[in-house]
């Protein structure tokens, strides 16, 4: 087995060393009638064997950049500079742990202070943490993050929130017998959801552009969440998006949960992602993860390490303030080689390219008899209102090589008034020719 | 001075000729690196766009005309700036990452390169059904694995590391009691002191309370002391099998027959399943959820701390609480169950307790892992356990000479050792432990399990060559005499040869600075 390097020779003579005849004296208190069990799985195989097996499962996907490609929802497709795979595949970054030993492992530590600086200035906020699993099981921490501020144990939910991000926080917080607020679907952003914050709220989840793609004034919600003592929590699943639009930070959030996946990490069929924490300072030790903080050495010179770690479940246990270990380290260096070579300059640019591409593809769909716009505003993403089941249209899409969007079907299956809409989004990757071609397919299909 | 064959030197005694500061702070291959925000400017930028036309936003208004203060730099500033930082990394790649619980295990980049073929990364998590077969067909395939070599009916894909499949299993658990109507009366959790910090911080985030269980003389499970502590208010027990103390828990089958007999359910923490994966199936010992690491028993790297993937193996009596989404096979075809409605139609009427992300849990570690299972296949499993658990009792018994052994017998894939060899001699664990870094080594797990004073956990791996391991143990043998010789000047000054010096985590607390400010530029490292 070409990676196990010890020969049957060096077995022998370690045994001896030990002190046992055979191997399986060593495993002497496992139950010896439940030790080496049969398996029913192949025996070893040859790296061209295995790629060969693992090539063949791929090919059976309809990868996005195969053909026209419109799909967003929580995942965008953008281009991702060849430099920033290299990087992330070097064997120090790759192949290291957690940065426990912070003395040979300030590579990690000083792109994690990196990535948490570039990530406090895109949300707009003044601290971020070093990184959550993805965008959703962020905004449940900071839904548990507000109940330990506020105390409170209500909170409210934006019918624009993406709803695998309701239904994370929900089956978090209602392990709590917390109260969840499901405001209804609201494709228009017409919703009044000020109005559903009470002196009981911990806090309302508001998601920017939403799900459907509007662009949300979170301003006045603020002011409304702030004037009854709870928080604003916005969400941000499309983070190129703040290239064009507002901070959170500027529009009073008090915590800023993000999916970075947009910044230098593939699809990858939902995962590994980067989920993105952002606070006001006065939080720092209500927050949940790893913190990334300057320090100096034993000879005054500059360094990292983890810091604020009595707030962590290695240190605090059952106090800790979330039970969260092994975070998205890999992908956070992605996403902060990545904005280094955008910049401030490339990720404006790369903001207006998106919203040129949605912009064409919105102009193009709305000329289609029966088809309609919903939004008043959007960034890369909006939703269309079919005449027919959206689902149906995929479906018929696909087979023709066009991957249209997101039904409403598939995210809300239990809500008949989104069975009717489409969610597209159109990014940088998109060509005008690809806008033409869905055009056609889609006036076809409805 | 010592010399070589031809009279040159090959070692300065002059240790002043060693340090000598140079100009520029660099050491040779050692290059100083600021901060980008120190070395770029907001106008630079590494990428080349198209130029977007004039036109008239639709943005709403809400335009973000305030600067952002994201530095840029060009594509040849930010590779030399990312390879700068990664020289100053140690990395399984270049030599023993010992961690004890951490499983550093080799990374075969024949992994890497099937994970990013096109079919599997650049695919949409709400691609249609018939567009996403081969991505189920890889979930399904890794399931099916995962299930037989734990002897479980059924497995959870969607946690996205090791505690989150943690809080998959306790929600499963939860869910399972409340449907008993038991929900209000069973709040209590066990777990043994020598646990992950993980296992406590999660059965709290479920809503449980924890009540701690001690280890007897053996560093295992008190079973009589489990016993007295079990009741109609226990909703479980979580245990680590093989243990933080790198031990098997020979009462295994006794713990789960009592805490099944008290009404309660058994996870078991499965961070250690590498040393038995392919020799024992967990199934046969009484287990009724237990995630897996696929970062550390199934080698998917742990990229300085993440991303992990934690999927979750079920009981007959949890399976059908299991979250959303979930892929099933029909015909050669393979649908994902995505409702809570659809998986109760699937699930005999048992409600799933829901979502645990937005998507279907870390497809780029399963490409990886799976990679790995099938390059290994069952023989080659069974051997790297076996390999795991020789290397590790290898180096205890060489160590044992010199430094102090915290339960005796045989151990599993780690070694367990106590600072009594250091008693009196003014070197605690961390001094050894940074002393260890200049011999160029990645020191082991200190001070955990905490039932150990001053534990050091040595998991060797199965990737080590006897040749590795018996340098390492030459290496600790020496630090372990000179320990004891009464040279705490030099264990209290260690590290002196890595990139930088101990560093100052107090002061790192007391005042966090936890991002780069213009107002605050962080002192230049002179």
């Amino acid at each position: 087995m070409r990676y196990l390097p010890l020969n049957p020779a060096d077995r022998q003579s370690m045994l001896k060393t030990i002190g046992a005849d055979q191997i399986d004296d060593l495993f002497n208190d496992v139950p010896s009638d439940v030790l080496n069990s049969d398996f029913d799985l192949p025996d070893h195989q040859s790296e061209q064997a295995v790629e060969r097996t693992m090539s063949a499962m791929a090919a059976k996907n309809q990868a996005a950049g195969a053909g026209p490609f419109f799909i967003g929802c929580g995942a965008y497709k953008h281009h991702i500079p060849a430099t920033v795979d290299h990087i992330i595949q070097r064997s120090e970054f790759l192949t290291a742990y957690t940065p426990y030993q912070p003395e040979i492992a300030q590579g990690t530590l000083q792109y994690l202070f990196e990535f948490q600086t570039q990530v406090a200035a895109l949300t707009g906020m003044e601290v971020a943490n070093a990184s959550m699993y993805d965008g959703s099981t962020g905004c449940a921490e900071a839904a548990l993050m507000a109940r330990r501020v506020t105390k409170r144990r209500k909170l409210v939910l934006s019918g624009g929130l993406h709803p695998h991000y309701a239904a994370v926080t929900r089956t978090n917080l209602e392990l709590h017998d917390d109260q969840v607020v499901m405001a209804p679907l609201d494709e228009s952003a017409s919703e009044d959801i000020a109005a559903m914050i009470d002196d009981e709220t911990s806090c309302v989840i508001v998601q920017t552009p939403d799900v459907f793609g509007n662009v949300r004034d979170l301003s006045p919600i603020a002011e409304a969440a702030h004037a009854k003592g709870a928080l604003l929590i916005a969400v941000v699943t499309e983070i190129i998006s703040l290239g064009a639009i507002k901070s959170p930070g500027e529009m009073g959030a008090d915590i800023v949960v993000g999916e970075g996946q947009s910044i230098g990490n593939p699809l990858g069929f939902g995962g590994p992602y980067v989920g993105l924490f952002a606070t006001r300072q006065k939080y720092i030790r209500q927050m949940p993860g790893r913190l990334c903080g300057e320090t100096v050495d034993a000879v005054g010179q500059r360094g990292f390490v983890l810091t604020l770690s009595t707030r962590e479940q290695h240190i605090r246990r059952d106090k800790a303030t979330s039970n969260i270990c092994t975070n998205s380290g890999l992908c956070t260096l992605a996403f902060t080689a990545h904005m280094t070579l955008l910049g401030e300059a490339g990720l404006r640019k790369l903001a207006r390219l998106n919203h040129e591409a949605v912009c064409k593809t919105a102009d193009a769909l709305e000329k289609i008899d029966g088809v309609e716009i919903i939004n008043k505003s959007y960034f890369n993403e909006f939703t269309l209102r079919l005449p027919k089941n959206a689902n149906d249209v995929v479906n018929a899409l696909a087979k023709e090589g066009v991957l249209a969007g997101v039904p409403g079907g598939r995210l809300w299956p239990d809500d008949p008034a989104a069975e009717n809409l489409l969610i597209v989004a159109a990014t940088e990757c998109v060509t005008d020719e690809d806008i033409e071609t869905f055009a056609t397919k889609l006036r076809q299909a409805v | 001075m010592t010399m070589n064959s031809t009279g040159r030197p090959t070692r300065s005694d002059n240790a002043a000729a060693t340090d000598a500061p140079t100009f520029t702070g660099n050491k040779a291959l050692q290059i100083e690196e600021a901060l980008i925000f120190e070395i770029g400017d907001f106008a630079g930028t590494g990428v080349d766009l198209a130029e977007p036309e004039a036109r008239e936003d639709r943005l709403g208004g809400l335009n973000r005309n305030s600067d952002i203060g994201l530095p840029g730099l060009s594509e040849p500033e930010t590779m030399r700036h990312f390879v700068r930082l990664s020289q100053k990394n140690y990395a399984i790649d270049m030599g023993p990452f010992p961690l004890g619980s951490c499983t550093m295990k080799h990374n075969p980049r024949l992994n890497e390169k099937v994970a990013r073929l096109p079919g599997f990364a650049d695919l949409h998590p709400l691609a249609p059904n018939d567009a996403v077969q081969g991505a189920l067909e890889v979930i399904d395939t890794l399931a099916f694995w995962l299930k037989e070599l734990t002897g479980m009916p059924a497995v959870a894909m969607s946690p996205k590391a090791g505690a989150h499949g943690e809080l998959c299993g306790m929600m499963a658990i939860k869910a399972a009691i409340e449907a008993r109507g038991e929900g209000d009366q069973r709040t209590r959790v066990l777990a043994p002191e020598s646990a992950h910090g993980t296992n406590p911080a999660t059965a709290v985030q479920c809503g449980f309370k924890v009540d701690g269980i001690p280890a007897d003389k053996t560093g295992r499970v008190d079973l009589e002391a489990l016993k007295a502590k079990l009741g109609d208010d226990v909703a479980g027990i979580m245990v680590t099998n093989p243990n933080t103390c790198g031990l098997f828990e020979r009462d295994i089958r006794a713990i789960a027959d009592a805490v099944h007999e008290a009404g309660g359910y058994f996870y078991c923490d499965g961070a250690n399943f590498n040393a038995i994966a392919g020799k024992v199936r967990p199934g046969d010992l009484g287990v009724d959820a237990m995630h897996i690491n696929l970062h550390k028993t199934f080698s998917t790297p742990h990229g300085g701390g993440g991303p992990g993937s934690g999927p979750t193996v079920l009981s007959e009596a949890l399976a059908a609480f299991a979250p959303i989404p979930y892929v099933v096979s029909e015909e050669g075809k393979f649908h994902l169950v995505e409702t809570r409605r659809a998986a109760k139609a699937e699930g005999d009427g048992a409600e799933s307790f829901g979502r645990l992300t937005a998507f279907h849990g870390q497809m780029g570690m399963f490409t990886r892992a799976l990679a790995y299972m099938l390059s290994h296949g069952k023989d080659g499993i069974r051997q790297a356990a076996e390999d795991a658990v020789l290397n590790a009792n290898y180096v205890q018994a060489r160590l044992k000479q010199e430094m102090t052994v915290a339960f005796d017998g045989y151990c599993m894939h780690e070694a367990l050792f106590d600072d009594r060899f250091l008693k009196n001699t003014g070197v605690e664990t961390i001094d050894f432990a940074k002393a260890m870094i200049d011999e160029g080594y990645h020191p082991m797990t200190m001070y955990f399990p905490l039932v150990v004073h001053g534990a050091m956990l040595i998991e060797p791996t199965e990737s080590e060559s006897k040749r590795e391991l018996d340098q390492f143990c030459e290496a600790l043998l020496s630090l372990s005499k000179r320990a004891k010789s009464g040279e705490i000047e030099f264990f209290q000054a260690a590290p002196v040869h890595a990139p930088r010096r101990r560093l100052d985590e107090t002061v790192a607390a007391r005042k966090p600075i936890l991002r780069w400010t213009p107002e605050n530029p962080a002192e230049a490292a002179e």
